[in-house]
């Protein structure tokens, strides 16, 4: 009885050196906030660090590509989408503002802001992937489609092969960051869970989402501006 | 809400404000119609210069401001720096190396008449 009582009082003390409160995770407990915010989100970072590397044999690919076709590349480039494909640009940039302000009304509790801000950012994902698909789509008409609509493919294949691989690759990160959002950031907001003293699953859902946007930042211009 | 923005002991992270990030976006979308625009204009090779140059500028802003670069520590900035390094010494490489291959010639066949 006493020794449950001194390690009642120990748990007390624990708490009351890590400032736990009432409705914080579990995990909250084994670590001091900060070190474990700062441990997350330093792994969030190395993981992101892969993710660039990823995309950068894709880069390489399409730099040494480019370099031998580019008379290929450079009319290839101008059967994309342009606007469409600005338009994109402008959605993808307005989703990763609104991320940003979600973890902004995460520091502050606001856990209604978080899930409107990641609301919008949800729906700029859906856009782009609708947007996404109506270009698809538009490549599909005039043959340049692999294995199926692809008359013309073979006419642009070195180009084309590494749009679909790129843009594919960034659909699918779209989709994930959609998801993440709506399992890390949305669902748990509902919940009243984020406060300035817990909100890491908020700020690392957005640092993927901006990640996405990085990733767009440099497939626009290449792929549709200067081939 | 009740914290607003003053820094309590309490809180683990920068909180930056919101209006920060509206001007950020502002210029990012400044610097996507600048990037169309000057893709409009033929200056041979340096188009593409351009294009990533001011790409580059728009990533630049998305870390720094968006994903809280400007508040994180030295660890941090190795983890984001060493991809960008780690792609360049791959491009490097791959241009250093590849161009200047020989590689198997068609064979040429001409038909006797």
């Amino acid at each position: 009885m006493g020794k449950d009582k001194d390690v009642m009082s120990s748990n007390a003390a624990v708490a009351e050196h890590h400032h736990v409160a009432p409705g914080d995770p579990p995990h909250i407990h084994h670590m001091d906030s900060k070190t474990a915010y700062g441990a997350a989100k330093l792994g969030m970072w190395l993981f992101l660090a892969t993710e660039v590397l990823l995309f950068a044999v894709m880069f390489c690919s399409f730099a040494i590509m480019r370099y031998y076709h580019l008379s290929e590349f450079h009319d290839a480039s101008h059967h994309l989408n342009l606007k469409l494909g600005a338009l994109n640009t402008a959605v993808l940039l307005f989703s990763s503002y609104t991320a940003a302000v979600a973890v902004t009304k995460a520091q502050r509790g606001d856990n209604k802001g978080v899930i409107r801000n990641f609301g919008i950012s949800f729906a700029c994902g859906l856009i782009f992937l609708v947007v996404k698909t109506i270009e698809y789509t538009g490549k599909a008409e005039h043959g340049m489609f692999p294995f199926v609509w692809n008359e013309h493919f073979y006419e642009y294949k070195n180009f084309l092969g590494l749009y679909y691989c790129m843009t594919g690759l960034h659909a699918l990160h779209v989709i994930i960051g959609m998801a993440v959002m709506y399992i890390y950031g949305i669902r748990p907001a509902m919940h009243n869970r984020y406060s300035g003293r817990y909100y890491t699953p908020v700020e690392l859902g957005a640092l993927y989402w901006h990640l996405v946007d990085l990733i767009w930042i440099y497939l626009f211009p290449l792929l549709y501006l200067v081939g | 809400m009740a914290h607003g923005n003053h820094h309590s002991h309490d809180e683990v992270g920068h909180v930056v404000p919101e209006s920060l990030f509206l001007k950020v976006l502002i210029a990012l979308l400044v610097l996507t119609v600048v990037t169309v625009a000057a893709a409009q204009v033929d200056l041979g090779k340096w188009n593409i210069v351009g294009a990533l140059a001011i790409a580059t500028v728009k990533a630049s802003l998305v870390i720094y401001f968006f994903m809280h670069g400007k508040y994180e520590n030295r660890i941090i900035w190795t983890y984001i720096l060493i991809p960008f390094i780690l792609l360049a010494i791959m491009i490097g490489g791959v241009f250093t190396d590849d161009p200047f291959r020989s590689r198997p010639q068609p064979v040429q066949v001409t038909q006797q008449s």
